[in-house]
């Protein structure tokens, strides 16, 4: 709830801002990493957005995959878990090097 | 994460003395300085999240788009990265105590307060929704200590410790020891300006809870494995919670501790004490 709530403080003061009468769509960019369910984001967003400018908004939420990189190979894959090993050589020495983002990536606003 | 456990509003969290009952209620800094936007949401929570696909009818007209490729959580890492400036530039370590309710956060930091406050200043800043039960039994330690209570909110965020050590006012060259809420899914999202996260398990929890909330175990710097003194009456592998910590945060600190008897403490406390001499 407090992050659906951030989201709407950083799109009400941009819309602001831009002089907005009213938020219409709010693209969000999700990471497979980020520790983030879109499902819980979009129960909680209308009540997070009541009352403001981003009241009626359409939220649209792309989910990105995460991506490893084996330090023994070097070899780059998508994993959705801490836990992977590398499908190349086995290796457990994975790190996750993308995935892990959370972006409001743009808004859009109605003048009216 | 939060937002699957519809806690509240950051602006709820109160600050407390030891024994000060609900009445002591600090106007509320919303926002750290300047912040022109209020909190007016949020009070609702009556339900009215059905509404999930909304049909609009643009009439033709063409909103407006605007780009702003903004992190969500960058107000919190902004203010978690003031915090942290503040206390290098006072050579303070600070530690970021997480873990399930009831794992033994307040009974670690009674035992290694003791152990510490010779060497160096201690304060803490203890975390939870309701009460000043734990902030009265670190205060009956003798040294300074802030309760916060988050009211509905499951984690402590930036802007509570920032107002917090403007209260506390820590010593130069102390050691900080902030008790988050018990939960171990939100507080790994939200930086405090730490240097390092301390995940405290207790052998009565499962061997397998570094899988089942990776982010914690991920984030965590330092693993603390409590309550070895009942390993003879659970079923609880060491070796495999271990195990299954490295496999999610490959270069975690690990100690095996009781509290109770004192067991393996003293590994953490030498630890530490190295630690604060690197600081």
């Amino acid at each position: 709830m407090s992050v659906a709530l951030s989201i709407v403080d950083a799109v009400e003061e941009k819309a602001r801002l831009e002089g907005a009468g009213r938020i219409s769509e709010i693209e969000l960019v999700v990471g497979r990493m980020a520790g983030i369910q879109p499902e819980s984001l979009k129960f909680c967003f209308p009540a997070a957005a009541r009352g403001t400018l981003a009241e009626d908004a359409v939220l649209l939420i792309e989910e990105r995959e995460a991506l490893g990189s084996c330090a023994d190979c070097g070899s780059t894959f998508p994993v959705s878990f801490y836990l992977v090993e590398c499908p190349r050589c086995r290796s457990l020495g994975v790190r996750v090097v993308s995935g892990d983002e959370f972006l409001i990536q743009s808004i859009t606003i109605e003048e009216e | 994460m939060c937002d699957t456990c519809g806690c509240g509003p950051e602006g709820e969290a109160v600050l407390r003395r030891p024994g000060e009952g609900s009445g002591h209620n600090h106007e509320h800094h919303h926002h750290a300085e300047g912040g022109g936007h209020q909190h007016l949401h949020g009070e609702n929570g009556d339900g009215h999240a059905h509404h999930e696909v909304h049909h609009h009818a643009h009439e033709g007209r063409a909103g407006r788009k605007i780009g702003m490729e903004q992190d969500v959580l960058r107000e919190n890492n902004l203010l978690a990265e003031r915090n942290r400036g503040y206390f290098e530039a006072k050579h303070m370590l600070v530690l970021n105590f997480l873990s399930s309710p009831g794992s033994g956060k307040t009974s670690l930091l009674e035992k290694t307060i003791p152990a510490l406050r010779d060497v160096v200043p201690v304060a803490v800043i203890e975390g939870d929704q309701q009460t000043t039960n734990d902030a009265d039994r670190i205060g009956a330690l003798g040294v300074p200590v802030i309760q916060v209570n988050t009211g509905t909110g499951c984690h402590l965020d930036a802007l509570m410790i920032n107002r917090a050590v403007k209260e506390l006012e820590p010593a130069d060259n102390s050691l900080l020891c902030i008790e988050n809420v018990g939960n171990l899914v939100c507080p790994a999202m939200f930086d405090l300006g730490e240097a390092l996260k301390v995940v405290v398990i207790s052998v009565t929890e499962g061997d397998d809870k570094p899988l089942k909330y990776p982010y914690m175990f991920h984030e965590a710097d330092v693993c603390i494995l409590n309550k070895t003194d009942l390993l003879p009456y659970v079923e609880f592998s060491a070796e495999t919670c271990r195990e299954n910590a490295m496999r999610v945060g490959h270069d975690i600190e690990w100690f095996e501790v009781s509290v109770k008897t004192g067991d393996g403490l003293d590994q953490w406390l030498d630890w530490l004490k190295t630690r604060l001499e690197r600081r």
